[in-house]
This record gives C-alpha cells, structure tokens and sequence, in this order.
C-alpha cells in the first residue's frame, strides 16, 4: 500500500476516533450523572492525537530506516568479482535498484508474473532487453549476483512496505482503542491532549537543532571520507587546483580561498562605503519625502534572488568591464572576472551594510549628537568623530555579517566569476571560490565515492565553519553594542 | 550648607547686557510654546530660569545657541540679540555661534572617548590649539576649572564614560568651557546628580561666574536662590518675573511667582 | 541691586562677529557639504544600481514574451505520413519527425507563391525559416487527429531562433554572414515574409506552458516544467513550514524555560539563518538523496531542503508576531479561567496571524528564488516531462524557475539570454505579488489595540 494510502487511512481513524471519544464522553457522562472534567471536544482530541501522530511518526522513522537497512544487507550480497575494474560498489548498487524498479515495472505491465520471476534467472532470459522494454535501459548484461541481488532487494522493499503498513495502522488502531476506552469523566482529557501539543511544539523546535545537526553530520562525515583518499595536509596546503577524472587530482584549498577572499574584499570595498553612507544620509540628512522613497528602494535590493544579480554580471556587468576597461587597458579579455563578480555582489550587499548601520545609528542617543552640537560642531564632524565611534561596534558587526554573506554566496560568482582556480593579483582576470568548486564537483559526472566529488564536503565545512564563525562574532558584538544603550 | 537659601552675592553693577532677548515666540508645530518673551542677560552674571515643568524654560534656553534648529518642527520668531547681533541672522552660522554659546545638558553626556579626547573635542574642531602642547594646557586649563583636574590627571586616556556621574557632568563642563565660550547654557544640570556632587557643581557655577555669562534652568528653587544673581520665572510659556534673585524669591510682584515660590503652583 | 533698564553700552564682541564667517568656519562648512554630498552620491548610487539592475533586465528579457510565427497551410501528405492508408495509429506513429520536414518545406513554397514572394532560396533553405521544432508539433498534431491526413491545415509555426532574433535586432545582415546557422538571404526572405503578413510576432503563451528545448531550438524553450516545479516546491514549502515554524515559535517564545537548552536552540535559529544555501544544498545531497534515497530533481527534495531555509524566517518573524500581541491579553484570557494552551490558540494566535503570514510569505519568496542548493540536488539536468500531479509528481523529475534560469545562461545560442532574461521577469513578478500580496496583508490587519 503506499504511503499516501496508509496515511490517508490514518487521517480516517483520526477523524473517527475523535467522533467516538467525544461521544463516549457525553454518554459516560449521561450514564453515570458525573460532570464532565473538560469540555467533550477535549476528550475527541486527545483520542484523535493519540491515534494520528505516534502512527505518522512511526511511518516517518520506518521510511527513513527501512533504505538504510535494507541496502546495507544487499550490499553485503555483491562479491567483488562483478565491481568493474576502476568502478565502485556504488555504481553497481545504483544498477540494482533499477533492475529492481524495472521489475516492479515489468509486474506492473503485466509481462511477468511473481512466480515468472522467482523462477527467472539472469544466466538464461534476456533480462537487459526485457527490462529495456518497460524503458529501463541497462548498460551491460546483468551479471547473475546484481539480478539476485535485484530480486532480494524488490522483495525486501515489498515485504517491508508490507509490515510497515501493518504496523502503521495496526498502532493507529490499537491506540484508537486504548485512548478510547480511557475516555471517563474523571479523565483530565484537556491536560491529556494539551501536554500531548506540548510535546508536538518541543519536537517543532528540534527541528533546527536537527538540522545543524543533519549538516554538521553529513559534511563531517563525508570529509572524513575524503581526508582517508586524501591527504588533509594537501587540502589545506596545496596552491594547486586541478581535478582529473582518472584520479591523480590536485586538490588544494588555497587558489579557491583566495578567489573566495578577493572577491568578498572587493565586494565588501563596495558595499561598506557605500552602504554606511547611504545609511547616515537616510539617517541624519534626508529629508522625509526622499527616505520614504529612498529607503524601500535600496531594501528591495536585498530582495532580490541572487539569481538576477548573476545574471546582471553575466549579461551586462561582464561585458562592460571587458569592452570599456579591461580591454582597451590591456588587463584581461574575460567577461568572467573578479571585479565583475566584487563589483555585483557589492551591490547585494549594500542593503545589508545599510539597514544595520542605520538600526544602529539610529540606536545611538540623542543627547550625543546634543552635546557635539552644543560645542559647535557640524553635523559632519558629529557623525565623524561621535556618532560613528560610538555606533563602531555595531558597525563592525554588520560588516562582519556582510562578510559572512559574501563568502557563502554562490549564484553571482558562478555566472561572474570564473571557473579558473588561479592565485593572481589581476581584479579582471577569472578566478574562482569555494562555493563554485562545491557546485561544480557536485553537479558533474565524477563517481560520488572519488576525491574528486567529496572534496565538495571538505569545501563545504570549510565554507560553514568560516561563516558560522563569523556570525557568532558579529551577532556577540551587536548583541554587546545593543544592551550598551540599553 | 542645604539648610537656608543663601542669596549668591548680587554685586553686579557694571555688567554688560550679554543676550537682550525681544518678543521671542517658538512654535512646536502648532503648539505655541514659547509667547512674547523679553529678557536681558547680564555678562558675568549667573541668571537663573525656573518655573514648573513644561513652561518653556528649557526651549528658551535652547533658542539661545540655536539648539532648536535640529529639531525639525520647530520655529523661532522675534530677535535674540547676542553682544548685538542678532544670532537669527541668515547670515549667522550657528557652528560659530554654538562655539561663543556653549552647552551643558540636563543628563552627563561625555562621547565614548577617552576623558583628555573629550575635553580636546571642541579645541580640535574649532581650530584653537596649534600644537600639542597648546592642547595639553587648554584640556588642562578646563579640567582646574570645571574642577576634576586632580581626580583625572592620572587617567586622561581612560574613557570619560568611566566617571562617576558628577564626575561626568563635571568632564561635560570642562568640555563646554575648553571651546572659551562667552555665554554657558547649563540645562537641569544637576538633575541628574545627587547633592554631594550637585554641591560641587553649583560651586563650580559661582566660580564659572567670573569669565563667563551663565544661564542655568533649574526646577530647584533653592538652586537657583544659591547660584544665582538673576532668575526669572516662566509660567505657560510666558516670562512672567524677571528680576534680582533675592527680590524674586523675598518680594515677589506677580502672584504667579509668588504661588510658585511658596509651592502652590508646580 | 542694578537697575535693569539702565543698559549697560553694548560691548564689542571679543571674537569677531557672528555675522561674519571666519575662515576655518568656512571650510568647515565646505567639508560640510562635501560631506552632505556624498551621502547624496552614495543613495544615487544605490537606487540607480536598482534601475540599472531591473533595466538591463527588463531591456534583454522583455521581448522574449513575443515571439516570430510563420502562419503556414500544410497539407497532410498520406503518401508521406500513412503509406497503408488504414490510419493505424502504430504505423503513423513510425514516422518520425523526418518525414514531417518535407511537408513543411512544401507549405512554405506554396505560401511564398500565393504571397507572391520570390526567393533564390531551395526549398530547404527556405523551410529553415521555420523552427526545428515544428515538424515535431506537427507530428504529435498528426497523431492526436490521424483522420486529418489528407487534409490541408492551417498551422501557426514557431519561426527559427534566428528569425526570431532578427525581428528582435539580436540579428543583423553583418552578423548573419558570419553564422553558419542562417544567411543574409533568408533573412531577406523572412523580411519579405512578414511584409506579406505570413510571418507574424505574437505574444508568446508558449513561453510560460512549453517545456524546456534543446540546445538548437531556443525559439521553443517554455517555463512550463519550471513554474510546476516550483509551485510544487512552494507549496510542500509553505504545508511543512509554515506548521512547523509557528509551532516552534509558540514553544520558544510562549513556553519554554529560560535555561541553556532554550538558549541553545536560538542561538541555533539565528545561526541557520545565516548559514550560506549552498550548504543546505550540500545537506540535502546527502541527507535526502543519498541517504533517505529520495529522487534527484524531485520537487519533492527541493521542497524539503527549502523548508529547512525556510523555517528560520518563519520562526522570527512568528515570534515577532506573537511578541507584539499585548499581555494584557493573555491576561485577561487566563482570567477567565482558559489553561494557557486555550489563551494562546484562542487569542494570541489569531491576532498574531497576519504577522505569521507576512513573515511567511517574505519566507516564501526567499524560498522561490533560491537557486544554489537547487543546483546541488539535481534541479539542473533538462527535463521535458511536465511531472504528474500531486503527490506523485512531487517525485517526479521537475525543473525550477531560478534553475532554469542558470540553466539557460549556460546554453550557446545567445536567444537563450533573452530567455534567462524573460524568466527572471517572469519570477520577480511572483515576488512581486507576493511581496504586495504580504504589504496588504500588513496594512489591512494594522494593529487595532
């Protein structure tokens, strides 16, 4: 039964165990002439949350786990003989399981029946051009292990899809029927079903836990993988860049950091000056009808998808530079360039910089610009030399954020900066970042178990904990600067 | 020294008239705050503005270096005249005039700047000192006279934000007077103090008298009967007595005043 | 005591007069201004990056809402198309794409005789007017209407890329000398074409229902397959997130201790916010994918590594919400006797809706136009089916509309840049509503306490 089956057969029992508690409540109730302890609807949810959530959990955790187990004993079934030279286990498990759907296809077309199948054996019917029939195409003939291997594993699925709904609403049921013949006067349904919501908003609020957890798990995980094929010290110390198909990759680190520095320091060169600008102008100087307009106009810049920032590089920004300033000055021929991608990511971070120098201008006390205004100062050398000294911290912290941003952006320095892993000066030659390498070595068509395709996790815990140390800077100094005026 | 009201001494013949104040009106948006205002306002003389909360006193005292014009809302009519010159003017910057007319505010403000940066602000921006030592001596001239030289010498590079609040209202002093103003605003300074650190400032205001034309707004009636030479009573916006201390405070001529004085209004 | 009124003589100012400037006034002044100015220059800069930014766009992407048809009578050959002549669909289907060319080729003879235009050009070369895409539609025409064989119909045929492109002045005469895929005389035909009116630039409604197009056939690539995928991924978003964050917030800000666990878990929330996509993108990889075994490309997964971006938003902007409903309300809930659990789902929670929806839908669009994580869980690969409907299409290989466009951008013919360029009009629109959709939200629901 699928899963959409069983959990709309929950959703029914759900439905139905609330009629029933709510109505045995009343009849109890009726019958033995005691006062209800909550309102009878209470006594209908608590059944109804008894017999929905503990069952859709159960199916949960089943899917998760049920893949994990299963694949883990098939896999145990593939000798090595049938691993092609150069190729990995992976590979060959990827094959089963289409072989596997492919059966389930072949059952479903009603060209074969469960008992054909038991009796089909890979050494004597054509089971490539068979499968190839129900658009399963296979690259080679199916060696005898891969094929049983297939059919246990089309069995496992099945007969764990089997107790899995048998254990789905067997549990729904069963609980249906305890809370049910719970259901009495003197029961404290409201607490029952209120305790029972409270430990639905715990579980929500795992869920971010959960998820750095998940992220933190998978990327250490993989790199671990990658650290036992590669030497760490390389990683981390080599300039070179130089992935190969056919192994004998130079991977290091240090080209990628640098084109991830120079294009952040670039963009940041942009964004700082212009974006704390704009927000003493909007802060101190504009007048009302100028910050009405100004103001959601740059914030809309924050907006944007970044998607159209790479886009804007690609097409116009790109192009400019090469045509009118790289070129005739002899710097570079590349759309693609470092400054190209600084220049546009800049711009992103403009409304970063800005509003956060302006909640933190603004945070800055009245009586400060007072004072430097009661000595005679401009509102110039006020904001020089006292509103920005004292609102430094909250500065720094915005910038530190906005740095945080740049570093992990991804779209705008894949379409504007380059692919090249190079350790130049030139702002208008193409270099590269961390984050395009991770979507390049992720979206290509290496082997997933080579070096070449995990040293995307390494970059990626190297992107994370660089960011995330960062943020935990920035937010403690603007966390310390807010209770300083607090 | 709290127990009785000392009249501060009033010889104050020969002063020159500082700021003549005409028919000064200020508007908040529509409110009407401040109506139909003459005053003059001795040199070397401490005149003293008192009156309940909301009266103006403080808004006057702001139209006096300008203070007002970073409030947008706000708008100021009549002539206020200082050594002659009407600081309304088109013509007059109040950079220059808030340099002549310094400030000291109801709460200690010190910048979050070391205590010598502090004091060398107002120096440093209009130009006073030319070399470091000319500096040194006007942060160290300030400081003897506002009366902190000897708690802060040993730790002028700390930030003045450290100080203890009369302390720090002290540093806002010496502040104001590092620029050589000619007239001193000194709005509730104490307010925000308590008496053993108001004492010291209010002897600090007697000895400031010498150089400086100073206007204190106070809601302390006894302050202002201790510092001052001159005060004034403003009721509702209006000046309603403006006189000799001891006159105001023993003689009364406006019921307002006197009903203010004996407590009955405020 | 001093008489007032006998003023004293007004004395000469000790400074200098107010009412003239000094020096180092003036040059205070002037840096004043320069200051002043360049405050100015820097909020010119940052709304003219905007205009430039939404300009460039608008200006290469607009036209691709037009589009070059070629209005053609084709008659349905039964000596090319049924051989047999039984009209058995498995025999007419065994004609590929082929065999329709030819018959394209004819129409467009034929049409430039009755239009009375003449050309150099063979017959093929003229047939290339039309796109490569048309003898396919015209086929799957065919197959849908086999009793049409025989018969002579009018077809509206997307004109050629190039064609496409010459209309919209990304090709010129000079360039076509140069481009093997088009030559100054069709060109001139094509001109001619459309002064006779057989050629025609309509609006292009196959741009937002046509699936995506090979490499060669620009003129017929759609967003159809995207904004499926997309919607499907905004509305599995919008059914996990939006529950889940609300329900966390509830927790976190009504209900939890104050202790470290709970200061774990914000420190936690604030940090995810921040954490770059790619990274989800690199959890969803692992997690979903590899580990669970969930299709790549599946709506299904963009979904779900969305929500988890998502749902940071969410619980800010939830616990803002439910910060700015007044005490006193709870208060006077519980004073009547509701538990805590009925104060809040009974009258905290409603009147903090509109501000959990706007939050939701600002995390929405966020959701929409993220692209980088999408790239890493195979939302890039080119996909012609449209996915089936919910649910089952939510496993279902899919396109996004951020993807498509990166996925554009990557493509050789420069036709596509005007495509990457319309659909990015196509998904700031979205936002747009949404974002407005969110304003008006705010606006009519404006606090009323």
């Amino acid at each position: 039964m699928s899963t959409g089956y069983i959990t709309l057969i929950v959703l029914g029992l759900c439905g139905l165990g609330f009629f029933l508690g709510r109505a045995r409540a009343l009849a109890t109730s009726r019958a033995t002439g005691k006062k209800l302890h909550s309102l009878p609807n209470y006594y209908g949810q608590a059944v109804a949350l008894f017999t929905a959530v503990p069952a859709l959990l159960l199916m949960l955790a089943w899917l998760f786990l049920q893949p994990l187990m299963i694949e883990g004993r098939i896999g145990g079934m593939i000798p090595d003989s049938v691993i092609p030279e150069g190729g990995a286990k992976s590979l060959v498990m990827a094959d089963v399981r289409r072989i596997a759907d492919g059966l389930d296809a072949l059952m479903v077309a009603g060209h074969m029946s469960e008992s054909d199948l038991d009796a089909m054996r890979a050494d004597f019917t054509d089971v490539r051009n068979r499968l190839g029939n129900v658009g399963v195409a296979l690259g080679s003939d199916v060696p005898v292990p891969v094929f049983e291997a297939a059919k246990e594993l089309r069995k496992s699925q099945n007969s764990g899809r089997f107790l899995m709904t048998i254990a789905v609403l067997g549990l729904a049921g069963a609980l249906l029927v305890w809370s049910w013949v719970r259901v009495h006067p003197d029961q404290r349904a409201r607490n029952a079903s209120e305790t029972f919501v409270l430990s639905l908003l715990i579980g929500a609020s795992l869920v971010a836990i959960l998820t750095t957890f998940g992220i933190v798990a998978s990327l250490l995980f993989e790199t671990i993988n990658f650290f036992k094929m590669y030497p760490a010290a390389d990683f981390f110390f080599s300039t070179v860049w130089n992935p190969q198909f056919r192994g004998g990759s130079d991977l290091g680190i240090l080209p990628l950091l640098w084109g991830t520095l120079y294009v952040s320091f670039l963009a940041l060169l942009v964004a700082v000056p212009l974006g704390l600008m704009i927000a003493i102008y909007l802060a101190e100087y504009a007048s009302k009808p100028l910050r009405a307009i100004a103001k959601p106009a740059i914030e809309v810049l924050a907006g944007i998808p970044t998607i159209v920032y790479g886009l804007f590089a690609l097409i116009t920004v790109g192009p400019f530079l090469r045509d009118y300033i790289a070129s005739p000055l002899g710097l570079g021929t590349s759309s693609s360039s470092v400054l190209t991608a600084g220049l546009v990511m800049g711009i992103m971070l403009i409304p970063f910089v800005s509003s956060l120098s302006d909640d933190i201008i603004n945070a800055v006390p009245q009586s400060m610009r007072d004072g430097s205004y009661g000595l005679g100062a401009t509102k110039s050398e006020t904001i020089k030399q006292v509103i920005l000294p004292a609102a430094l911290p909250g500065v720094v912290g915005a910038i530190l954020l906005a740095a945080s941003r740049a570093i992990g952006e991804t779209m705008i320095v894949v379409m504007g900066a380059g692919a090249a892993a190079k350790l130049g000066l030139n702002p208008f030659e193409a270099m590269t970042t961390i984050t395009v390498k991770i979507v390049s070595q992720l979206t290509g068509d290496t082997e997933f178990a080579s070096p070449e395709t995990l040293v995307a996790f390494a970059l990626g815990l190297t992107l994370f904990v660089f960011t995330l140390g960062l943020n935990v800077i920035a937010l403690v100094i603007v966390r310390k600067y807010r209770e300083q005026y607090e | 020294m709290f127990d009785a009201p000392k009249f501060a001494e009033t010889k104050v013949t020969n002063n020159d008239i500082k700021i003549a104040a005409r028919k000064v009106q200020v508007y908040y948006g529509d409110t009407h705050a401040i109506k139909d205002v003459d005053v003059d306002i001795l040199d070397k003389t401490v005149t003293a503005f008192i009156g309940p909360s909301g009266c103006g006193k403080s808004t006057f005292l702001r139209c006096i270096n300008r203070m007002n014009d970073t409030i947008d809302i706000c708008r100021v009519m009549g002539d206020i005249l200082i050594d002659g010159e009407d600081i309304y003017d088109k013509k007059v910057d109040p950079v220059q005039l808030r340099a002549k007319v310094g400030m000291v505010f109801q709460k200690p403000n010190p910048f979050p700047k070391s205590i010598y940066d502090n004091v060398a602000y107002g120096p440093r921006i209009h130009g006073l000192a030319r070399t470091k030592a000319d500096l040194d001596e006007i942060v160290e001239k300030s400081l003897r006279r506002a009366a902190l030289w000897n708690e802060a010498k040993d730790r002028l590079d700390q930030p003045g934000t450290g100080l203890s609040g009369g302390q720090q209202q002290r540093l806002c002093i010496a502040r104001a007077v590092a620029t050589s103003p000619e007239v001193l605003l000194m709005d509730e300074p104490c307010s925000a103090l308590d008496p053993i650190a108001t004492a010291q400032v209010e002897e600090l205001i007697d000895e400031l008298r010498q150089e400086f034309s100073v206007v204190i707004v106070t809601h302390s009636m006894q302050q202002a009967a201790r510092v001052s030479q001159k005060t004034a009573f403003f009721h509702l916006g209006h000046l309603v007595e403006f006189g000799d201390t001891g006159q105001i405070f023993t003689n009364p001529k406006d019921e307002r005043t006197e009903s203010y004085i004996t407590g009955r209004i405020g | 005591m001093t008489d007032l009124t006998s003023s004293g003589a007004v004395p000469a100012p000790r400074k200098g007069s107010l009412l003239t400037q000094d020096e180092r006034t003036k040059r205070r002044n002037a840096k004043e201004a320069r200051f002043r100015m360049m405050g100015l220059i820097a909020v010119t800069i940052g709304v003219l990056s905007l205009v430039g930014l939404l300009t460039s766009i608008l200006a290469s992407g607009l036209s691709s809402f037009q589009q070059t048809y070629v209005e053609l009578e084709v008659y349905l050959d039964p000596a090319k198309l049924d051989k047999k002549g039984e009209r058995n669909l498995d025999d007419i289907a065994k004609v590929t794409t082929f065999g329709y060319a030819p018959l394209i080729d004819a129409a467009m003879t034929a049409a430039m005789e009755r239009a009375g235009v003449s050309s150099d050009l063979n017959a093929k070369a003229a047939g290339e007017l039309i796109s490569k895409e048309a003898p396919a539609s015209l086929r799957d025409y065919v197959l849908a209407n086999p009793d049409r064989i025989g018969e002579t119909v009018s077809f509206d045929l997307l004109a050629a890329g190039r064609i496409d492109g010459f209309f919209k002045g990304r090709v010129t005469m000079a360039s076509a000398e140069l481009d093997r895929n088009v030559s100054p005389e069709q060109l001139q035909l094509a001109q001619q074409l459309k002064e006779a009116g057989i050629l025609t630039t309509k609006f292009n409604w196959a741009f937002f229902t046509a699936p995506d197009a090979s490499d060669t056939r620009p003129e017929a690539a759609g967003l159809g397959v995207a904004i499926i995928g997309s919607a499907y991924m905004m509305l599995i978003v919008l059914v996990l997130s939006l529950p889940l964050g609300v329900a966390a917030s509830i927790y976190l800000e009504e209900f939890a201790p104050k202790n470290r666990w709970t200061d774990l878990i914000e420190v936690n929330i604030s940090n995810l916010a921040a954490v770059p996509s790619i990274v989800f993108g690199i959890l969803g990889l692992a997690i979903f994918i590899n580990m669970v075994g969930l299709p790549q490309s599946a709506p299904v997964v963009g979904g779900l590594v969305l929500t988890l971006m998502t749902l940071p938003t969410i619980i800010i902007a939830t616990r803002a919400a439910l910060k700015s409903v007044p005490p006193s309300i709870r208060d006077a809930a519980l004073g009547v006797g509701a538990s805590k659990m009925q104060a809040i789902f009974h009258h905290v929670l409603p009147l903090a809706m509109p501000g959990i929806l706007t939050g939701a839908i600002i995390g929405l669009a966020q959701a929409l136009g993220e692209t980088a994580p999408l790239l890493l869980i195979g939302m890039v690969a080119f996909v012609r089916e449209y996915p089936a409907g919910p649910p089952e299409g939510f496993f279902d290989p899919a396109a996004a509309l951020p993807v498509q466009v990166y996925n554009w951008t990557q493509r050789g013919d420069p036709a596509f840049v005007e495509r990457a360029s319309g659909a990015i009009i196509v998904l700031l629109v979205f936002l747009v509503i949404m974002n407005i959709a969110a304003i008006l939200l705010r606006k009519r629901f404006e606090r009323r306490w």
